[in-house]
């Protein structure tokens, strides 16, 4: 401080700053990538351990041992669902009962905003069935939760056999300290979102749904099980929730060491874990697993049934069986057993899970990089803005140059009113509102117009209003009394730059993978965005830099990430169906994602398309 | 409900006892069934009657016992003397001697969930005086402690009792005595009383030595004044409720150190008699568990002239078929309690055991053996029941083997439950730690009659309840309670107490929400476990509920029909307490860990740093100029005299 309350050094380091604000700006950006890629390198990521307590010191011992008969009771599930053709709720409450469980069933009904071409479904109607497994002696004050979704045709089957199996194991056990929920949802995410909107007795989207009789406390963790097959050759952990939230690294922690204790392969975003991480195949190998968990950390939505719970403050995790052509399998009797010792060890917690991360990546099951390692790479970026605005600021600040007739003119000049900042800034987010807002509201219109589908018209709709916000400048300047004023943009461009700056911010602070892939982009669009720059080339990165093509190229990378690559009709179309997703899971299950695009980065970018037309 | 023909106040006291059998009077014995004829007005004569039949017939074998009289209530001390096996005799030699009684049972009732529920009641008597300055220095049967604790505390009524688990009420009915899970404890004091706070402090240090329980944790901000929902049991109509405490600990575990100077009460001890059976690696090994103790006075005799008091232990307990059947549906009380009975307590009066057999008429659902040919039935609440009784006074009741196993062999698993028409369930709604709501769901399944409760909800201050939120609905409508007390919380000093009387419509879940705001404590307040959660007590949900048998108009049974138009009276309705779960909030907590102090220390940091930062963003920086020295400053002086410009 005393160094810039001298302002003779104060005034030197403001020099500086400014005269060298491009290079070091460069040098940041360069900076905060290399950082980010440094992650996913092995000796800079701490390994996990068990932080809880309760989990970690006591033993416990897994004795499952009807696999078979899970596997037995998931086929006989699925002829009973074949029969019905949907969910078999007589046949589910009547198995659970005779496993000496209390059962109930929930009722939910919900009419999607457009139909869901993904899964083939508008009018929703189903059933969730649960079975509470009352522990003796506790006094339903919490809960634990095991659940398999009932989905359509051959899959997942198996998974509700095997929830079937431990629920009749687990309720002639004597250790339950917690009741154990085990709930069988139908129409996977909806119906999860149903019951857990019945369970707390919320209702933040606008479902039916018929109130719960029975429950069980508050719910401490939850494990979603997927399962299509009678044997697996590994087990993927799913993280990802609704808005990039996470579940308490201990619950990674505690499936991966029950993995190593009872030696099933584990892997993580489907890639399992390589020991050569001084090599470069290996080094890619960590990045790609941790580029994907920042992709689907990114997109918000929940990548499994677990990711509704979060928003609960439920710690929960989806296990996935995969069966792949490896040699080595694992039959379900070692599946239950883990699950065995996963929910003994849970029983043990004395408090929510709470010791360990919440704020994490993983480039493997068994490393881990913190929020206190990632979040530097993101503030490397976020600094670039503040620099440029320090630079304006200190541009607008400066007395401008004397001229000897030009004093009135520089005094009209230097205090431009609020409305040439306000205007444009109200005028890009109600261009924003109208991205929100149109494409839900239109849809029936665009359909009796244009020979389109329902989704497609939404897209479409949202397509068209993304684009046409790209005329607003002109609009702005024929609303300014006048031509924009020097000083005028550089007082937008610092009140845009400071917006994005918090806006980013905020937004990595909750979901750091998103705030991150925005900086990336639209970072280096604020910074060297003036009217001065070569119109059409210049507008040609802006609009490579806007949002709408950063999703474009996150869903190629994702396509890439996953080997599936795709070709650009077939990107094209899945970058469709992802817009669609995306603003389908806004409104079904609370995504922030779609709102904050197009309610708040959408606006800040126009910002700066506006000072590119500033003249 | 025993209150019937008798309308004096005391019967309505009678109306909230928890005694296990509440017993319509003579209705069922075979006196009345014979003597139906000449309808017993008097229900003492009733009683005599009983007695002496009892007598006359003792010896031979019988068909309904009858001696349900003496169950019915305190006030029937009279005929309970006369069904003693103790002779008169004895009684008028020991007559300066106070005089004191001991009863033991146990009643096993097979529940239709498979599981199987077992209630033990030993019942202390002794007419004496603790009040008024008497010293009682000579203890036979009635603990000392306990009546140190009722002279020096002045108690007129003291309840406690510690429950591990929930009365899982649809799937077990009513237990014949209800209660919360954690420890319970509410006190009558008498008026005499003049610092009753104090008092109460004091009274539950002592019952937390007495019992081992953390009794301790009972001060102004878990305790209550219930205005309306907890009446004295005992003789005597106060209702001055400044003399009444309630207090519960939901988070009381219940384990064999509470068990152990439980049984010292008992004058056998855990010896003989019914109490070897309570072996603590048996009871704890079961799906509920509750033991309590109750002390109110009684009256003597039916003129109610002198009072006694009585003590009251009662342990409940079910255990689960399913955990340690594997298949085999066989229950014996070696089984359950890893024991047989060999004899009654010598000093009991009574020793009996009843096995709950009403869904077994025929002996369709399950085999009992040994087979008892002695029967009794009873109204218990509002469903009449038939029990076989074993007598444990009677040597032939322990056979050759000269051990008593008590064996019930499931025949078939079918079962129909009566549905309790009382049920009561709690939850917290919402997420976040900012507020959420607490929904209290109370159902009446009763078909076409409506019936009032009161629900007593007492939430600790730490959970603002926003009471102009409540709303109390049935069927979708707006249910307007008739009587409100609300007592607001008062920060680190008392809780919430929230007491309503609302009328549940037939067949209707009625339901209590209420929001709240979750308060940020002060550092030191948080528990060891934060993030564990911080409960909220069972509400309590008490109601006079439309008996069972008042329902039966379409006469299943044979009755005849002179006495079987009009509803009766006394078996109209049946008192009833109703305990929700408690509940596990979460409140804001912070990070008690390292991320904590950086966080502080951070804090620390900028807040210093805040002032330069301050000073930056605010001031204008100039360069002043050097001071001048001390020659240019005179030289200035003289100058400013001489009215030149300074230098």
């Amino acid at each position: 401080m005393g160094l810039l309350s001298d302002p003779n050094r104060r005034r030197a380091l403001i020099n500086l700053l400014t005269r060298l604000n491009a290079p070091i700006c460069v040098v940041c950006y360069i900076a905060g990538v290399t950082w980010f890629m440094g992650l996913a390198f092995e000796p800079f990521t701490l390994r996990t351990y068990m932080s809880e307590n309760a989990m970690g010191s006591t033993m416990v011992e897994e004795r499952f041992p009807s696999g078979e008969r899970a596997v037995a009771t998931g086929r006989e599930f699925a002829a009973h669902k074949k029969k019905v053709g949907g969910m078999p709720v007589e046949w589910l409450v009547k198995t659970m009962q005779a496993r000496g469980m209390e059962v109930y069933t929930q009722r939910f009904s919900r009419t999607l905003p457009f139909p869901d071409e993904d899964k083939e479904r508008y009018l929703v109607k189903g059933t969730n069935v649960y079975g509470i497994l009352r522990a003796p002696r506790a006094p339903r004050t919490e809960a634990l939760v095991l659940s398999a979704p009932c989905t359509p045709g051959d899959n997942n089957n198996q998974a509700v056999g095997l929830l079937l199996g431990l629920a009749q194991y687990f309720r002639n056990q004597v250790y339950w300290a917690k009741d154990i929920i085990f709930l069988v949802n139908e129409h996977d995410l909806i119906g999860m979102q149903a019951w857990l909107e019945g369970y707390h007795h919320t209702n933040t989207t606008g479902m039916d749904w018929s109130p719960l009789q029975g429950r069980g406390g508050s719910i401490q963790a939850a494990l979603t099980l997927e399962l299509s097959s009678d044997v697996v050759t590994s087990l993927d952990l799913v993280l990802e929730g609704l808005n990039g939230q996470l579940p308490n690294l201990d619950l990674a922690n505690l499936f991966y060491a029950f993995c190593q204790k009872i030696g099933v392969l584990c892997t993580i975003q489907g890639k399992l874990q390589r020991n050569d991480w001084d090599s470069v195949s290996g080094y890619s190998h960590a990045v790609q697993t941790m580029m994907l968990m920042v992709m689907k950390q990114a997109s918000g939505r929940p990548w499994g049934d677990h990711g509704l719970f979060l928003r609960y403050h439920i710690e929960a995790a989806t296990i996935k069986g995969i069966n792949s052509f490896r040699q080595y399998k694992t039959d379900t009797t070692t599946i239950g057993r883990l699950l065995e010792g996963m929910y003994r060890k849970l029983n043990n917690l004395l408090e929510r899970l709470h010791q360990s991360y919440f704020f994490y990546l993983m480039p493997s099951l068994s490393h881990f990089v913190s929020i206190g390692y990632y979040m530097p790479a993101f503030g490397l970026l976020a600094v670039i803005l503040l620099l440029r605005a320090l630079d304006l600021w200190v541009q607008l600040a400066a007395p401008p140059p004397r001229t000897e007739d030009g004093v009135a003119d520089v005094e009209q000049q230097s205090s431009p009113g609020p409305l040439s900042v306000l205007t444009p800034l109200v005028i890009s987010h109600l261009t924003g509102v109208a991205l929100y807002m149109l494409p839900i509201q239109f849809q029936e219109m665009a359909v009796a117009q244009f020979p389109v589908s329902e989704t497609e018209a939404v897209v479409l709709t949202a397509i068209a209003v993304y684009t046409s916000g790209l005329a607003l400048p002109h609009n702005t300047n024929r609303l300014l009394s006048g031509e924009g004023t020097e000083q005028g943009w550089r007082v937008l461009k610092l009140v845009a730059l400071l917006y994005l700056a918090v806006l980013l911010g905020c937004t990595a602070l909750i979901n750091f993978s998103l705030g991150f892939i925005l900086a990336l982009t639209l970072v280096p669009a604020a910074a060297f965005v003036t009217p001065h720059v070569p119109k059409f080339l210049s507008a040609f990165i802006l609009v490579v830099l806007s949002p709408a093509f950063t999703l474009l190229f996150s869903v190629f990378f994702f396509q890439e990430l996953q080997e599936m690559p795709v070709s650009f009709l077939d990107g094209w179309l899945l970058y469709l169906s992802v817009i669609s997703q995306g603003i389908l899971d806004h409104f079904l299950y609370g995504s922030l994602v779609y709102p904050l695009i197009a309610l708040l980065v959408y606006p800040c970018w126009l910002l700066f398309w506006n000072i590119l037309f500033w003249k | 409900m025993a209150a019937h023909r008798c309308s004096r106040p005391v019967w309505l006291f009678i109306l909230c006892s928890l005694s296990v059998f509440v017993i319509a009077g003579s209705h069922d014995t075979t006196v009345t069934h014979e003597q139906r004829a000449g309808v017993v007005d008097d229900p003492q004569t009733a009683a005599e009657t009983a007695g002496q039949t009892a007598e006359q017939t003792a010896a031979e074998e019988r068909q309904w016992e009858a001696t349900e009289v003496r169950e019915a209530t305190p006030d029937d001390a009279a005929a309970e003397k006369q069904d003693t096996p103790a002779p008169e005799t004895v009684v008028l030699q020991s007559f300066p001697q106070p005089k004191d009684d001991f009863q033991e049972e146990l009643v096993v009732r097979p529940l239709h969930s498979g599981d199987i529920y077992a209630s033990f009641q030993f019942r202390t008597q002794w007419e004496t005086d603790f009040m008024r300055g008497n010293k009682v220095s000579h203890y036979r049967l009635f603990p000392k402690s306990l009546g140190q604790v009722i002279s020096k505390f002045s108690v007129r009524e003291l309840h406690i009792s510690f429950t591990q688990g929930y009365w899982r009420t649809m799937q077990w009915g009513q237990p014949f005595l209800p209660s919360p899970p954690g420890a319970e404890l509410w006190v009558w004091f008498q008026d005499s009383v003049t610092d009753v706070d104090a008092t109460w402090k004091e009274l539950t240090n002592v019952l937390s030595g007495i019992f081992c329980a953390s009794l301790n944790f009972i001060d102004s901000t878990n305790t209550v004044q219930p205005s309306a929902s907890f009446k004295p049991l005992g003789t005597g109509n106060v209702t001055d409720h400044r003399f009444l405490r309630y207090a519960t600990l939901p988070r009381e575990i219940v384990c064999t150190e509470n068990l152990t100077p439980w049984k010292k009460l008992l004058p056998c001890g855990s010896k003989t008699g019914l109490a070897v059976l309570l072996k603590s690696e048996k009871l704890f090994h079961s799906s509920f568990h509750s033991q309590a103790v109750h002390i109110r006075p009684v009256c003597q005799d039916w003129q109610c002239k002198t009072t006694s008091w009585e003590l009251r232990q009662t342990l409940n307990v079910v255990f689960d078929l399913h955990n340690s059947g594997q298949g085999k549906r066989e229950w014996s009380l070696f089984k359950m309690f890893s024991r047989t009975l060999t004899e009654a307590c010598p000093l009991a009066s009574s020793s009996k055991i009843y096995i709950d057999i009403t869904d077994n008429p025929e002996g369709e659902q399950f085999e009992l053996s040994p087979a008892t040919s002695l029967l009794s039935q009873a109204v218990v609440l509002g469903d009449r029941r038939t029990f076989s009784v074993y007598d444990l006074t009677q040597p032939a009741t322990f056979g050759s083997v000269r051990s008593l196993n008590l064996l019930i062999r499931w025949k078939s698993n079918e079962g129909h439950m009566l549905r309790p028409l009382l049920h009561a369930e709690r939850y917290v709604a919402g997420y976040g730690l900012q507020t959420g709501e607490i929904h209290t769901l109370m159902y009446n399944y009763h078909p076409y009659r409506s019936f009032p409760v009161l629900l007593l909800d007492t939430v600790p201050w730490y959970l603002r309840l926003y009471i102009h939120t409540l709303t109390v609905t049935s069927k979708g409508k707006d249910n307007q309670p008739s009587y409100i007390h609300y007592q607001p919380s008062k920060d680190r000093v008392r809780p919430h107490l929230l007491e309503m009387l609302v009328q549940l419509p037939p067949n209707s879940v009625t339901e209590v929400t209420v929001q709240f705001e979750r308060a940020l404590l002060k550092w030191t307040e948080y528990t060891p476990d934060p993030n564990h959660g911080f409960y909220v007590g069972s509400s309590v949900i008490s109601a006079l509920v439309p008996s069972i048998v008042a329902m039966d108009t379409n006469n299943t049974r044979e009755r005849p029909l002179f006495s079987s138009f009009f509803p009766c009276k006394e078996e109209s309705s049946y008192f009833v307490r109703v305990y929700t779960e408690p509940l596990l909030v979460n409140l804001p907590t912070p990070d008690f860990s390292m991320p904590y102090n950086v966080i502080c220390l951070t804090c620390t940091v900028v807040a210093v740093g805040y002032g330069s930062l301050y000073n930056l963003l605010t001031r204008s920086f100039q360069i002043e100029e050097p001071s001048p020295g001390l020659a240019k400053r005179i030289a200035n002086v003289i100058r400013k005299m001489r009215g030149v410009p300074p230098l």
